[in-house]
C-alpha cells in the first residue's frame, strides 16, 4: 500500500516537474508546477511530515503560485514561439545532467542505509505540529527571529523595486 | 630649587624659548632676542649654582625605551664634575654670544629665525652635555647637527651658504654613521648604553676581546672626527664660516665642535682599556693639529684663518685625550680654547661689521686706531691662542704638548712645531688686519662696534687672559703634569713662540700683499679638490649606473613586464564573459559536478 | 515499503529536472520555476533523512523539518524579490528573454 502510494505520487511529482520545463505556455508551466508541488506534499505525508506538507501546499501551491500567475498576467506573457534549438545548450545541459545523476547514483548505492525501510514510530499518533513547534521555538529561536527580519527586508525590497520611477 | 630639578630647567628653557620665538618672534625683534637671552641667562645662573653644589648621588632619570631586559634606555641627566664644567662653559659663552648677536644681527634678515635657531642649538648642546646614555647623546648629537645646518644656512639665498650647510650636514653624516655603529657595537657586547655602567662594569666584558673593543672605540671616535672636524672630515668647518659670525663663534669654535672631545672625555675609561684605539685617536689628532695649522698660514679670509686654527686646536684636544692620564687635561684646553676662540671670533665679527661685511684681510689694515677696543680684545685672544706666557692658552696647550711628547714623541714634537705655526698665523692675521696702511675704502672709514657687542668681548677677554692661572684652574680641574717631560720642552716652546711672533710681525707689518705664497697650503692641501673629484666621478658614476638599473631593471623588467602580462591575461580571460546567463549557469553546474566527482572518486 | 533510496532518487530526479529547466529554458520566469523545483528537491531529501534517521527517542529528526521550514520561508522571500526584479527588468527592457539580456557581454 505504502509503496503503491509512493510510486503514484513520485511519478506525479516528476511528470509535472518535467511538464514545467517542457510546456511552451508559461501558464501551463505554472499550473504543472502547482501539481508537482501537490505531489511533493503528498510525498511528505508518506514521510509522516504532516506540518511540512501543509505548509508546502499553503505557501508554494497557494501563495507562491498565485504570485507567479499574477506576474504572468501582469507581463502579458504569451506562448513562446519556436526558437531554433541550441545544440550547444542541450549538449551542455545534458552533460551536466548525466554527470549529476551518475554521481547521485554512485552516492546512493554506496550509502549503507540506502536500502533501509522506514523505522516504526514509537506511538501511533505523534503530534507532528507540536514537535516541529518545540524544535523551532526552543532550539531555533534566534534563526526564527532572523528569518522574520529577512522577510521584512524582502518586503521593503519589493516595495522599493516596484516603484515606477525606478530606472 | 633642588639639584634634581635644576638640570631639567637648564635643558628645557632654551627649547621653550625656541618654540615661543618660532611662533611670536616674527612680530617683535626685542622679544625674540630677549627670550633667547633670558633662557640662556637662566641656564647660566643655574649652571654656576649647580657647579658649587655637591654631586647628587641618586640617578636622575625617567624610563623611556624598555624592551624586556635586553634594552633599557632612560632619559636622564648625568651630573658629575665633567658635565658641570661643560655646563658652565656652554651656558656662559652662549649668554655672551646671544647678547653680542643683538648688535651683530641688528640689520640682518631673519632675526627671529636666527634666535630660534640659536636657542634650539643651546637646547641640543646641553642635551649632549647632560646625556647619561649613548642613545640620548646620539639624538642630541643629531639635533646639534640639525641646528648647525639651520644656522650655517641662515643666508640661504646665498648659494655658498646653502651649499656649506648641506656639506656640513652630509660630512657629519659620514662620521655619525660610524658613531652609531660604534654605539651598537658597545651595546651588543655589554647590553647597556648607560655611561655609568659602560665605564665601570662594562669594560670587564671586553677584557677577553680587546680587538672588538678597539674597533668599537674607533667607530665611536668617528663621531668625534665628524663633529669636531678632524682629518679627513674637517672640510666642512671652514665652509661653515658662511653662517653669521656669532654662530661661527658659538657653534663652530667654542661649543659644538668641542662636543666630540667632550664625548671622548665622557667615555675616557673605556678608551683607556683600548690602547690601540688611543693610538688611532692620537695620530688623527696630531696630524689634524699640524695640517690645519699649515693651512691656516695661507688663508686670506679672516674667519677661515680662525676656522683652521679651531681645527688645529681641536686636534690638540684629541691628541690630549689620547695621551693624557685624565680627561681633565684636554677638557682644560677645551675650557680655555672656548674662551679665547670665542673671543677671537667675536672680535672678527666686530671687525667684519666695522668693515661692512668685508672678510678678506688684505682689504683691511690700520684698524687699530679705528677700533681700539676690538684691537685690544683680539690681541688678548691672539696671545692666548698662540700660547704667550701668563695667558690661558699657554697653560693648557703646554700641558697637552707635555703629555703628548711623553707618550707619542713623534706626534708630540709635531705639536710643538704646530705651536710655533700657531703664533705665526695668529700674529700674521693681527698684523695684516690692524697694522700697516688701510688697503680699502671701508678700512679708512671703519668705526668701532656698538656697546652691546663690546661688553661680551670684555667679558670674554678676562677669562681668555686669566682662565689658565693655576688658582683658577684648580677650581675647575684636577690637573697633573706629565711625568718625565724633557726639561728643554718649555724653553723650546717659548723660543718657537717668539720666533713665530717676530717673523710674522716683521713680514706682515707693512705688507701690501702676502709676501709668502705657498699654493699647496692656500689650497688646503688639495683635500677639498680630491673630495670634489671623488663625488663627481666615483659617486656620480655610481649614480648613473643605479639610474640605468632603475630605468631598465626596476621600471621595465619588474614593473612594466608583469603589468603587460597581467593585462594580456585579463584580455584573454574576458572572452569568457559571453553575457549569456545560462552559459554562466552551465559553467557553475559543470563546476559543481566536477567538485562532486573530486569529492566522491578521490 | 519504499526505502531511503527511493526518496533520494525522486529528490535527485526533481533536482535534475529543475537544473535542466534553468539551463535550457530561455524565459526567465520558467528559469525561476526551475529554481523552485531544485529547492523543493532539497526539501524532499531533508525530510526523507529525518524520517529514516530517528533520534534516540525514536521520533524523526525534527531539526531537519525546521530547516525545511526555513527553506520554504527563504524561498518565499526569494520569489517575492525575484519576481519584483523581473517586473522591473521587464519595464526597462520589454522582454523576459535571457538571450536579450546580454549587456554584460564583452
Amino acid at each position: 500500500m505504502q509503496l503503491a502510494l509512493f510510486w503514484v505520487f513520485a511519478i506525479l511529482t516528476l511528470l509535472f516537474g518535467a511538464g514545467v520545463v517542457v510546456f511552451r505556455s508559461p501558464v501551463s508551466s505554472a499550473m504543472s508546477l502547482v501539481m508537482s508541488f501537490v505531489g511533493l506534499a503528498a510525498l511528505f505525508v508518506t514521510l509522516d511530515a504532516f506540518f511540512i506538507a501543509v505548509v508546502q501546499v499553503l505557501v508554494y501551491a497557494g501563495a507562491v503560485m498565485v504570485l507567479f500567475l499574477f506576474i504572468i498576467m501582469l507581463l502579458d506573457l504569451r506562448t513562446e514561439g519556436r526558437r531554433p534549438v541550441k545544440l550547444a545548450a542541450w549538449a551542455g545541459g545534458g552533460m551536466v545532467l548525466v554527470g549529476f545523476l551518475s554521481a547521485l547514483t554512485k552516492v546512493v548505492f554506496s550509502l549503507p542505509e540506502a536500502a533501509q525501510t522506514k523505522p516504526d514510530l514509537p506511538l501511533p499518533g505523534v503530534n507532528d505540529v507540536a514537535q516541529v513547534g518545540f524544535a523551532l521555538f526552543r532550539n531555533f529561536n534566534l534563526p526564527f527571529q532572523i528569518i522574520g527580519v529577512l522577510l521584512l527586508v524582502a518586503t521593503i525590497g519589493v516595495v522599493v523595486l516596484s516603484r515606477r520611477e525606478l530606472k | 630649587m633642588s639639584t634634581l630639578a635644576a638640570p631639567w630647567i637648564i635643558l628645557f628653557s632654551p627649547l621653550v624659548a625656541a618654540a615661543v620665538i618660532l611662533f611670536v618672534g616674527r612680530f617683535s625683534k626685542p622679544l625674540s632676542a630677549g627670550l633667547a637671552i633670558a633662557s640662556a641667562a637662566l641656564g647660566c645662573v643655574l649652571s654656576w649654582w649647580m657647579f658649587f653644589q655637591p654631586d647628587p648621588t641618586e640617578p636622575n632619570q625617567f624610563p623611556w625605551i624598555e624592551i624586556g631586559d635586553a634594552l633599557r634606555i632612560p632619559i636622564g641627566v648625568t651630573i658629575d664634575h665633567l658635565s658641570k664644567v661643560m655646563l658652565v662653559v656652554v651656558t656662559t659663552i652662549a649668554t655672551l654670544v646671544f647678547t653680542y648677536s643683538v648688535g651683530y644681527m641688528k640689520t640682518e634678515e631673519g632675526y627671529w629665525r636666527y634666535f630660534a635657531g640659536l636657542s634650539l642649538f643651546l637646547f641640543s648642546m646641553l642635551g649632549i652635555v647632560l646625556a647619561d646614555n649613548f642613545l640620548m647623546m646620539f639624538i642630541f648629537w643629531e639635533l646639534v647637527g640639525l641646528s648647525s645646518y639651520i644656522l650655517i644656512g641662515h643666508y640661504f639665498k646665498k648659494d655658498a651658504a646653502a651649499d656649506a650647510s648641506k656639506q656640513a650636514f652630509i660630512v657629519n653624516r659620514v662620521g655619525d654613521f660610524g658613531f652609531l655603529l660604534g654605539i651598537l657595537f658597545l651595546w651588543a657586547a655589554t647590553g647597556t648604553l648607560m655611561f655609568g655602567e659602560l665605564t665601570t662594569s662594562g669594560i670587564a666584558v671586553f677584557s677577553a676581546n680587546p680587538v672588538y673593543l678597539t674597533v668599537a672605540c674607533v667607530l665611536v671616535f668617528c663621531g668625534t672626527v665628524g663633529k669636531s672636524a678632524q682629518m679627513p672630515l674637517h672640510v666642512w668647518l671652514p665652509n661653515s664660516m658662511e653662517g653669521p659670525t656669532p654662530v661661527s663663534s658659538l657653534l663652530h669654535a667654542a661649543t659644538m665642535v668641542a662636543a666630540g672631545v667632550y664625548m671622548l672625555a665622557r667615555i675616557f675609561p673605556i678608551l683607556e682599556a683600548a690602547p690601540h684605539a688611543l693610538d688611532v685617536i692620537a695620530w688623527i689628532g696630531g696630524i689634524t693639529c699640524f695640517a690645519a695649522a699649515l693651512m691656516a698660514t695661507q688663508q686670506d679670509d679672516i674667519k677661515r684663518i680662525l676656522a683652521y686654527s679651531t681645527i688645529s686646536q681641536l686636534g690638540y684636544m684629541v691628541l690630549g685625550i689620547a695621551s693624557a692620564a685624565t680627561p681633565d687635561v684636554p677638557m682644560f684646553h677645551l675650557f680655555t680654547h672656548a674662551c679665547f676662540k670665542c673671543l677671537l671670533f667675536l672680535c672678527a665679527g666686530s671687525v667684519i661689521v666695522g668693515m661692512h661685511h668685508e672678510q678678506n684681510i688684505w682689504k683691511m689694515g690700520a684698524l687699530k686706531n679705528k677700533m681700539p677696543f676690538t684691537f685690544l680684545a683680539m690681541v688678548v685672544g691672539g696671545l692666548a691662542l698662540s700660547g704667550c706666557p701668563l695667558f690661558s692658552g699657554y697653560y693648557s696647550k703646554d700641558l697637552i704638548i707635555g703629555w703628548a711628547v711623553v707618550k707619542y714623541p713623534l706626534l708630540g714634537w709635531l705639536s710643538v712645531a704646530t705651536a710655533g705655526l700657531t703664533a705665526f698665523y695668529t700674529v700674521r692675521m693681527l698684523a695684516v688686519v690692524f697694522l700697516g696702511k688701510p688697503r680699502d675704502d671701508h678700512a679708512k672709514h671703519a668705526v668701532e662696534s656698538p656697546l652691546v657687542m663690546l661688553v661680551p668681548l670684555a667679558c670674554l677677554a678676562l677669562p681668555s687672559f686669566a682662565a689658565g692661572w693655576p688658582f683658577i684652574e684648580d677650581k675647575f680641574f684636577h690637573i697633573e703634569e706629565a711625568p718625565g717631560v724633557p726639561h728643554i720642552l718649555h724653553p723650546i716652546l717659548l723660543v718657537l713662540f717668539a720666533v713665530g711672533v717676530m717673523s710674522a710681525f716683521f713680514l706682515y707689518r707693512n705688507a701690501d700683499k702676502d709676501p709668502i705664497s705657498i699654493p699647496f697650503f692656500a689650497n688646503r692641501l688639495y683635500i677639498d679638490d680630491l673630495y670634489n673629484w671623488i663625488v663627481k666621478n666615483i659617486q656620480g658614476g655610481g649614480a648613473s649606473v643605479l639610474s640605468w638599473a632603475d630605468r631598465w631593471v626596476v621600471d621595465l623588467l619588474i614593473v612594466q613586464v608583469p603589468s603587460k602580462i597581467a593585462w594580456a591575461g585579463g584580455f584573454v580571460l574576458r572572452f569568457l564573459q559571453i553575457g549569456n546567463i545560462q552559459a554562466y549557469a552551465f559553467f557553475f553546474g559543470a563546476g559543481v559536478v566536477g567538485l562532486l566527482y573530486l569529492l566522491i572518486f578521490r | 515499503m519504499p526505502t531511503l533510496a527511493h526518496y533520494l532518487f525522486v529528490s535527485g530526479g526533481l533536482f535534475a529536472i529543475g537544473l535542466l529547466g534553468v539551463l535550457l529554458r530561455r524565459n526567465i520566469l520558467i528559469i525561476f520555476m526551475g529554481l523552485e523545483l531544485m529547492l523543493n528537491a532539497a526539501n524532499l531529501s531533508l525530510v526523507a533523512f529525518s524520517r529514516f534517521h530517528p533520534g534516540h527517542d525514536g521520533l524523526p529528526g525534527y531539526s531537519a523539518q525546521v530547516f525545511v521550514f526555513f527553506i520554504i520561508t527563504v524561498a518565499a522571500a526569494e520569489v517575492a524579490v525575484g519576481l519584483a526584479i523581473i517586473v522591473a527588468l521587464f519595464r526597462a527592457k520589454q522582454t523576459t528573454h535571457v538571450e536579450d539580456l546580454d549587456t554584460l557581454k564583452f
